[in-house]
């Protein structure tokens, strides 16, 4: 099995798919825990379809590279969902829902009006959908684009870690203590949108939330403290990635499904690990 | 100039007013309490003092050299807070992010600062603990913590008892009394508990069908007071 896997690690492509693979779940997981203690994480939910809506618009156009068009329309979204949020005409769960729908249905509508070359529609909405291969079939561009936006996510979470932490916590005693709490949601937001847009190569838009939840829900059955969380939530989410990728190139099952596997199993082993330290 | 001074304020949400022209201000050194039924507008006033709500009239001016960001808050806590994975010592130095602007990382003032704070109200052996895992009590000794992190002059409490038992209720009050007594912080707080709040208050705000402004002892002589009980004037 070794052998196998050297053999594969000599194509580039393989190589791209690993390292595009670490930065993403290193970067989803990094903000997740935010999400989850924000009670945020239905709007990754809902964004990831956003994204599954702009991809389909990005290909009817025939772009060569879909990213950018994705990531503009996702953000765009994202902002305007956190501004439906605060509003409350329209409250924030059901706008989430509303916009995911419909982003979703029409994706696949204009997908079916505006046929494109390749024929396989039902393949390509499902790739898109699921991921399934288009991680191993990342251009060099595509690549670099993902290396150049994780860092930035990471920087950013670096830089603004005490100020996400605070937001987090207690978001009227930041806004009321001076900070502009605000401001941080929508930088939260932001970059959930860029997340998102990273993963739906790795994993496909129906998984990401996988991405995003999992890893910090583990942790923090184990875990007690905001900092230790968060670093056990990025190593977990990085092994989990790097074992689900592995095996999927060697058992040549769907990527996106199988990282989602082993992060389910991780979640069940942290789980367990709460319990008997609680005990003990 | 009084530390704090609000004018012909009116409150309310989108246009529809629950308290009209209310005016009051606040020394330093005093002890504010804010009674009124509920639904009186208690948390809108606190909110909009705080810059969390405008508004819908009227003027709010801090004085004395008291900055904005130099309120400290106490809230009720949120149902998010219960399951938090933070340690107790992470959540006292967010109290000072208010003052760090753009700087990323907390230096060693503030690290001492959070030290002084948490040593205050008797966190220290608890520093490492998760805040999930502590009692009522000592959570809102945590998050009092973090609220002295923010200011030296003035906190705003709401209903810091709530849910507390009786006896970390008394507790909580006499941490609240040395607070003011001998650190000199202003404290403005709001208040279901009439006893206590007669009980320790300098001032009273009660805002409802009337409104009244004034001494703890001008307010036991007022109509306001009238619906009290024989046995809360007694006790105060």
């Amino acid at each position: 099995m070794l052998e196998k896997l050297t053999e594969y690690l000599q194509f580039p492509f393989v190589r791209y798919a690993l390292i595009v693979g670490v930065l993403v779940a290193l970067c989803s997981s990094l903000f997740g825990v935010t999400l989850v203690l924000k009670r945020f994480s239905f709007i990754g939910d809902g964004l990831s379809h956003v994204a599954f809506g702009a991809m389909t618009i990005a290909t009817i156009l025939k772009m060569k590279n879909e990213m950018p068009l994705t990531l503009i329309l996702t953000i765009f979204c994202a902002i305007l969902l956190l501004r439906a949020g605060q509003n409350a005409k329209i409250k924030g769960d059901a706008a989430v829902a509303m916009l995911s729908v419909g982003a979703l249905a029409l994706g696949y509508l204009l997908l079916n009006l505006f046929p494109t070359t390749s024929g396989n529609l039902a393949g390509d909405v499902c790739s898109t959908l699921f991921g399934s291969t288009s991680i191993l079939t990342l251009t060099k561009t595509e690549v670099w684009m993902s290396v150049i936006l994780s860092v930035l996510v990471v920087g950013i979470f670096v830089f603004f870690y005490n100020k996400i932490f605070s937001v987090t916590f207690d978001e009227s005693f930041a806004q009321a203590t001076g900070t502009n709490a605000q401001a941080y949601n929508l930088l939260i937001a932001v970059v959930v949108a860029v997340i998102i847009v990273l993963a739906m190569n790795l994993v496909g838009s129906l998984l990401i939330s996988a991405l995003v939840i999992f890893p910090a829900l583990s942790a923090m059955r184990v875990y007690r403290s905001f900092l230790s969380v968060t670093i056990c939530s990025a190593i977990l989410s990085v092994v989990c990635a790097l074992l689900g990728l592995l095996t999927a190139i060697v058992a040549g099952t769907p990527v996106g499904s199988t990282i989602v596997a082993v992060d389910i199993v991780a979640f069940c082993l942290f789980a367990l690990l709460g319990k008997i330290k609680n005990r003990g | 100039m009084s530390l704090l001074e609000c004018k012909d304020l009116s409150l309310g949400y989108e246009g529809h007013a629950i308290v009209k022209d209310l005016s009051f201000s606040v020394n330093s050194g005093d002890y504010l309490c804010i009674v009124g039924e509920n639904g009186s507008g208690k948390s809108t006033l606190m909110k909009t003092i705080l810059g969390l709500t405008a508004p819908l009239s009227g003027s709010i001016t801090t004085g004395d050299g008291l900055k904005k960001n130099e309120i400290g808050y106490l809230p009720q806590q949120t149902l998010i807070q219960r399951d938090f994975p933070a340690s107790v010592r992470e959540i006292v130095i967010s109290g000072c992010q208010g003052r760090m602007g753009f700087k990323p990382f907390y230096s060693q003032a503030e690290k001492e600062l959070a030290a002084k704070n948490m040593e205050r109200m008797g966190l220290t052996k608890l520093a490492d603990r998760c805040y999930r895992d502590l009692s009522g009590g000592q959570q809102q000794r945590v998050l009092l913590a973090r609220a002295l992190c923010a200011t030296q002059k003035l906190l705003f409490m709401d209903e810091p008892v709530a849910g507390l038992d009786p006896k970390v209720t008394a507790e909580m009050y006499s941490l609240i009394e040395d607070l003011n007594k001998k650190d000199g912080i202003t404290i403005i707080m709001i208040s279901h508990d009439l006893g206590a709040a007669l009980q320790y208050a300098s001032h009273i705000l009660h805002i409802g069908n009337r409104i009244f402004f004034g001494t703890k002892e001008n307010y036991l002589k007022s109509e306001a007071a009238g619906s009290l009980t024989a046995r809360e004037v007694q006790n105060a």
